[in-house]
């Protein structure tokens, strides 16, 4: 482990972590609202935002996957050193880390069981671009429709078939987040 | 204030609760297990609104909690003062100030707006309970949709007393999917729980369970078409505002039957008479 694993995190946790959290429970109650979140520089390729995200989820009790690039040795011990998550394959994962590409197939993450939805994968995307357009969002926590530039809508959309069962999903940008819980119905434009 | 974590409760723990309450959020009207802690308070006096409120709360909130619509009552002057000493977060009694509000059994009766977060205490989450005792068949009964036997019982209070007996803690479908009971608020606070721009949280202590409402999803009142949900309320006007719309409480006044009726959001009352209206008993207004 590198001394820059040690870094970056939060310098007073149970104020960020609450601000944290509050930003990501705005995205995800609220599908389409990009939020803002500050005060976390993880190593590349993990965004500010997953960063945050990882901060504010992540500890001992959740295993997490690292997906494609950021699977690399900083990331790694980044994690293990602020979350102490163990580090699992996707198909064990509470949470996941990566760019779309690399988290594909996501049929393989977790998706709850009837008796317990609860207990489905969050995967944190890593996005090069996340704006108010493109797919088209209806759902909970929208009052008519929202708009989110998805990376893709089919798998969104078999996601949403499986309702109460799915994953989750958190769309980092930057210091960036939208949410795209798994009730959100994604639409062609 | 330093001798606490902020806000009351370990990282760890909050962890825990903020990961059930965004699983909540994403499946709504699903109550999602987590792991209770003891709190400084006995079960029932809203321990699980208390975690709740501990994993959401920043140091800008603005924290209202009311007990069955009053601001100065014991339970809720205690959990008021609670945060005040160990998340040093800033109070208030004006729902329209507040940006987090946990209440035990009633919804404001001034609308919530967006980024408003209401904070449920629960005493009894799952609506099967009292109908089969068992939690691995209720499970069940959630995850094949099968609310038959919820609907045996409305029907059989119509039997019985020629309407839906049931005046609180009213059941609710979320969003088509699940039967969730709203705790023990009147069934006149039932249709303010659809559609609002709030988010909803619901929390139960002693049988650890956490569940959500986000913003603007569909809740329906169960009911039957000829047998239609009806939001009711004490057929008066409040004895010191005059309001005709607001849920009173019944106070008895002396032993000859004497009583009266006052909303019981006292903000609500109080912001009204401070506008000049008044009721029956009032001293000043319109009416006096």
């Amino acid at each position: 482990m590198t001394p820059d694993a040690m870094t970056g995190g939060f310098a007073d946790a149970p104020v960020q972590s609450a601000c944290g959290f509050r930003a990501i429970l705005r995205a995800l109650s609220q599908p389409g609202e990009i939020v803002a979140v500050a005060g976390v520089r993880p190593p590349a390729p993990l965004s500010a935002a997953a960063g945050t995200a990882a901060l504010v989820l992540l500890d001992g009790t959740t295993p997490v996957h690292l997906a494609g690039p950021h699977a690399c040795q900083s990331v790694r011990d980044w994690i293990t050193f602020h979350t102490g998550a163990p580090l699992v394959e996707a198909e064990h994962a509470m949470f996941a880390f990566g760019s779309w590409d690399a988290l594909l197939p996501v049929a393989r993450f977790a998706i709850g069981t009837p008796e317990y939805p609860d207990r489905a994968a969050t995967l944190i995307v890593e996005m090069d671009r996340l704006d108010s357009d493109g797919a088209v969002l209806r759902g909970p926590g929208i009052e008519t429709t929202a708009r989110l530039s998805l990376p893709e809508l089919q798998a969104f959309k078999v996601n949403r078939a499986l309702f109460p069962l799915g994953f989750d999903t958190l769309l980092a940008c930057g210091d960036r987040l939208a949410g795209l819980p798994r009730s959100t119905i994604v639409e062609d434009v | 204030m330093s001798d606490y974590n902020f806000a009351y409760l370990d990282e760890q723990t909050k962890r825990m609760i903020r990961r059930a309450i965004l699983k909540g959020v994403a499946v709504p009207g699903y109550q999602v297990p987590f792991a209770s802690r003891e709190m400084p308070m006995p079960y029932g006096w809203g321990t699980g609104g208390v975690q709740v409120t501990a994993a959401c709360l920043t140091p800008d909130d603005r924290l209202k909690v009311i007990d069955q619509g009053a601001d100065d009552t014991t339970n809720a002057v205690s959990i008021r003062k609670f945060f005040q000493r160990t998340a040093a977060v800033a109070v208030t009694e004006h729902t329209g100030a507040a940006t987090l509000i946990q209440t035990r059994h009633r919804i404001p009766e001034r609308p919530l707006i967006a980024g408003q977060i209401l904070v449920y205490q629960v005493p009894i989450p799952e609506p099967l309970r009292f109908l089969e005792p068992r939690e691995t068949e209720t499970r069940r009964m959630h995850a094949l949709e099968d609310y038959g036997l919820m609907h045996v019982k409305l029907y059989e209070d119509i039997a019985r007393n020629g309407a839906i007996a049931t005046s609180y803690a009213y059941p609710v479908k979320v969003e088509g999917r699940y039967v969730m009971d709203p705790s023990p608020i009147p069934k006149f606070d039932n249709p303010k729980l659809s559609g609002t721009p709030a988010l909803q949280l619901f929390g139960a202590g002693r049988e650890q369970r956490i569940y959500a409402i986000p913003p603007f999803t569909k809740v329906v009142s169960l009911d039957f078409e000829d047998y239609p949900f009806e939001a009711t309320k004490a057929p008066h006007p409040c004895d010191l505002c005059g309001d005709e719309g607001s849920y009173l409480d019944e106070v008895i006044t002396d032993d000859r039957g004497g009583r009266m009726f006052v909303c019981s959001d006292t903000d609500h009352c109080a912001s009204r008479q401070a506008e000049g209206h008044g009721g029956r008993l009032s001293t000043q207004g319109d009416a006096a």
